[in-house]
């Protein structure tokens, strides 16, 4: 498959935080269908190169691309496909899970409020649709953060530590989905601390600083 | 099916409209110093009514300025210490409409409301019931454009910890045209001059900024989210 049209590809790039030199000539690839999974001691730029390859943050050398295309240069489109779930739920606590879902999802594509609630409902989290978000646990606010990234219906999922604060059942069902995601031809970029435990292919790229 | 450009604007303000209704202490606040600080007045300085009505376009503007201020931190700084400000960022609908959008429903609720409330405070400090329309055409305009002034600080200073001081030396500064000229503007109304001249230089800058300052308030905020 020719990843450079179908995917992600990200070439030999570089990030310096001040003095610290952070990513030193990361290259990966990302076909449809592709599980990658990024590992790595704390510090060795997980995060860093995670926001990269969303584009919030630009690389001193190097380019990420999408389907042939430098993101920087279709920076709307890019968006339009991706999904991301950064460390922290990303919730406003005055606003309840379905409103919050509401306002993310909707800049992105139409959606209606039934779409909105059938994902709270595959991540296991539909009792709480009219509850603040402030006053969900842990947990629960990351299931909600999960529904976000389904109900966006993009391709390319980027999640970083989608498994924190999950019990054994969350872990499970996410890992469910993203077994689902990528058998139905998506693509996703996982960065976590432990192993993927999947009935699907797995690559993995190790970062060590 | 992608989302269109009004269609996004109309979310994000409604979803600003609907933080901050959910939280009326923050939305009122700025009000409320505002009304005291205009009312600390007349009650400190046991002034004429004449004397009053000549300090009156100055005491309102500065207070009106300070209190546009104490509100302009939370701009971005909220969605930025959750996280939403990057699902924002990421929404495939370019950072200029959510700064353009989110500015718009941040003037609604402070400069709107607070040109809402200032007859309350003209009454106070004895401005004449026939200038209340030029005192509030001047400070919506005003109002306005310290929003925008006040975005791209609030871009700039959104990835400090304590950056309500810097956003107060980077903005008052830049709003020193507005108290000039929005005071004058009130002080000729209450003289019965004609406030025109005062007015139109407002309503330049208002528009000098509306349609620069997007610019630079995008630009400040995508080098925060780096």
């Amino acid at each position: 498959m020719d990843t450079a049209a179908a995917g992600l590809e990200v070439e030999r790039v570089h990030v310096w935080r001040g003095d610290r030199h952070v990513l030193k000539g990361v290259s990966l690839q990302l076909g449809s269908g592709e599980l990658l999974h990024i590992s790595g001691p704390n510090g060795t730029g997980k995060t860093t190169l995670m926001r990269v390859v969303c584009g919030l943050l630009r690389p001193e050398q190097g380019t990420v691309a999408w389907r042939g295309q430098s993101i920087a240069q279709v920076p709307e489109q890019y968006q339009a496909a991706l999904a991301y779930a950064s460390h922290e739920p990303a919730l406003k606590g005055d606003l309840t899970a379905l409103e919050n879902l509401r306002f993310a999802v909707g800049l992105k594509r139409r959606v209606t409020a039934a779409e909105l609630t059938a994902a709270l409902e595959r991540t296991g989290v539909a009792a709480c649709a009219d509850l603040p978000a402030r006053v969900l646990s842990a947990g629960q606010r990351r299931r909600v953060a999960m529904a976000r990234v389904l109900a966006m219906s993009a391709s390319l999922w980027l999640l970083d530590e989608p498994f924190t604060n999950l019990d054994a059942a969350g872990a499970l069902l996410m890992s469910g989905l993203l077994q689902a995601h990528v058998e139905g031809g998506g693509s996703a970029l996982v960065v976590a601390h432990h192993d993927l435990e999947m009935a699907c292919a797995i690559r993995r790229l190790e970062l060590n600083g | 099916m992608r989302v269109g450009l009004w269609e996004a604007f109309g979310l994000i303000v409604r979803r600003e409209l609907c933080l901050s209704f959910r939280r009326p202490d923050q939305l009122s606040q700025p009000l409320v110093f505002f009304l005291i600080v205009t009312t600390l007045f007349p009650l400190g300085l046991n002034l004429q009514l004449s004397l009053l009505r000549d300090m009156a376009p100055g005491v309102l503007w500065v207070a009106a300025l300070l209190s546009s201020l104490l509100s302009l931190e939370a701009l971005f700084k909220s969605d930025a210490d959750d996280g939403t400000l990057e699902q924002l960022a990421l929404s495939g609908q370019g950072l200029n409409v959510i700064v353009v959008a989110k500015t718009f429903a941040h003037w609604l609720v402070t400069g709107g409301a607070l040109v809402l409330v200032s007859p309350v405070v003209g009454t106070a400090l004895g401005i004449p019931v026939g200038a209340f329309a030029t005192m509030m055409l001047s400070l919506g305009l005003g109002t306005l454009t310290l929003s925008w002034l006040g975005a791209i600080g609030a871009g700039l200073t959104v990835g400090l910890k304590r950056g309500n001081v810097l956003l107060s030396l980077i903005v008052l500064p830049l709003a020193m045209p507005l108290l000039i000229f929005g005071a004058a503007a009130t002080d000729r109304a209450i003289s019965g001059v004609s406030p025109a001249g005062a007015l139109y230089f407002l309503a330049a800058l208002c528009v000098f900024t509306c349609t620069l300052a997007p610019f630079a308030a995008t630009v400040a905020l995508r080098i925060t989210l780096e």
